[in-house]
């Protein structure tokens, strides 16, 4: 009974995580802190998957082997995310320079 | 473990990931995201998954949280100072509405669903014929081989992604240096990172070794690797390869490519992706070891980001 509760006590954090992930990622109005809170929702979506695989003694592999890929399919991403976000805002801070530069001469 | 930590622990957990989202300050934020991230680990511990603790702990909170921090770090050079222009309080009210409607639907899904981990006798029943006794590296590399195939060629297009947005003059160059500015801090992190490497070289062998009985696993190991390379380029012991780099170009699709090698072989057998009986242990550790070295080349260069041109090499160091 206790191993079904701690299954489901996890399943539901992971569920919390979810959407407070999407409330962060539509109200956060920068986009390296949206790349964070998607993080934070695909943390709660591996949470479920592993509290509803939580058996009497063990957690189901299938599970587990499923968030690992996720987890680094997560991070691929990110990483692409962020590389995206700097190069934009390189392209912002070099249009920048440039009207200033404008502007003295 | 008992439930009352286990309460406890998910309140940490939910404390911490609305902290990283609604602090004000984004750098706070991610270091409240990274102790989020080992919370998580946690969490995965108390569900019994050490293969994942281990790959959230490494992955999920080490490799990320280095990335965002990196980010920030080079946004704030670049003048942007990482704030969130204010939101309206009826749009964030309309939003929680939203969201705390989704997050019922989801808890009632989830408590709709008893958990089970009937597909553990099933997997624990073929596993003898791999001859390794880990079951989630039997998922991985066996039973599901094809996810982690694809995973892996999706970690590799990532980079592909972002080495082709390098900006003008930049390819094939180098990646902006890690190194340290204050020189201090380089000689201090310069000399740990001599010993760090050669220990996370240890350590990645191990853990990719050991993860086919015990937890552990290529993912975990490479991650391992990557973190040491990452140390020693922040005190500036090794410089990051240029993109063009034939030997580092080898190491990067070793793995990927070994894996899809041995699968096509496979199809000699009659499957794709089907071992050869009595050479499975074998083939699986041979895929795993080409892997790790992969992933934690790859995953390194991920967190140094785009190659850029020469000139900003010197600059752009944070």
């Amino acid at each position: 009974m206790e191993a079904l509760a701690t299954g489901h006590l996890f399943a539901l954090t992971g569920a919390v995580l979810v959407g407070l992930g999407l409330f962060g990622f539509i109200t956060l109005r920068h986009a390296l802190r949206q790349l964070l809170a998607v993080n934070v929702s695909g943390a709660g979506v591996f949470l479920m998957l592993g509290g509803l695989g939580r058996g009497a003694a063990t957690t189901d592999p299938f599970p587990q082997a499923l968030v690992i890929t996720g987890i680094v399919v997560a991070v691929a991403l990110t990483a692409f995310g962020a590389a995206l976000i700097l190069r934009q805002a390189e392209e912002d801070h070099a249009a920048k320079e440039d009207d200033e530069r404008g502007g003295k001469t | 473990m008992s439930l009352v930590f286990d309460l406890v622990l998910c309140l940490m957990i939910l404390g911490t990931a609305a902290a990283s989202l609604l602090m004000r300050s984004a750098l706070g934020g991610i270091v409240f995201f990274i102790a989020f991230g080992n919370l998580l680990g946690i969490a995965w511990l108390s569900l019994g998954a050490v293969n994942v603790a281990l790959a959230e702990i490494a992955i999920g909170a080490g490799v990320t949280g280095i990335l965002l921090i990196l980010a920030h770090a080079r946004l704030s050079a670049m003048g942007d100072p990482v704030e969130c222009e204010p939101t309206s309080p009826w749009m964030r009210a309309a939003v929680a509405v939203i969201c705390g409607g989704l997050i019922v639907l989801l808890s009632v899904a989830v408590l709709s669903i008893s958990p089970t981990d009937r597909m553990g006798a099933q997997i624990a029943t073929l596993m003898p014929a791999l001859g390794i006794e880990n079951p989630v590296t039997g998922v991985l590399l066996a039973f599901r081989a094809y996810d982690t195939l694809l995973e892996t060629f999706v970690l590799l297009g990532a980079l592909v992604a972002v080495w082709a947005i390098a900006p003008p003059g930049g390819w094939p160059q180098r990646p902006a240096s890690l190194a340290i500015a204050t020189p201090v801090s380089l000689t201090v992190i310069g000399t740990f990172s001599r010993v760090l490497l050669p220990a996370s070289l240890v350590m990645a062998a191990y853990l990719v070794w050991t993860g086919s009985d015990l937890p552990g696993g290529a993912f975990q190991g490479g991650t391992v690797l990557a973190g040491g390379i990452l140390v020693a380029a922040l005190g500036g012991a090794i410089a990051l390869p240029r993109a063009d780099d034939m030997r580092l170009r080898s190491v990067l699709v070793l793995g990927p490519a070994m894996f899809l090698g041995i699968g096509l072989g496979g199809i000699a057998l009659g499957r794709f992706l089907s071992y050869p009986v009595g050479l499975e242990k074998a083939l699986i550790v041979a895929i795993e070891y080409a892997l790790a070295l992969s992933i934690g080349a790859t995953l390194a260069l991920l967190v140094a980001g785009k190659p850029v041109p020469p000139a900003a090499v010197q600059e752009g160091g944070d």
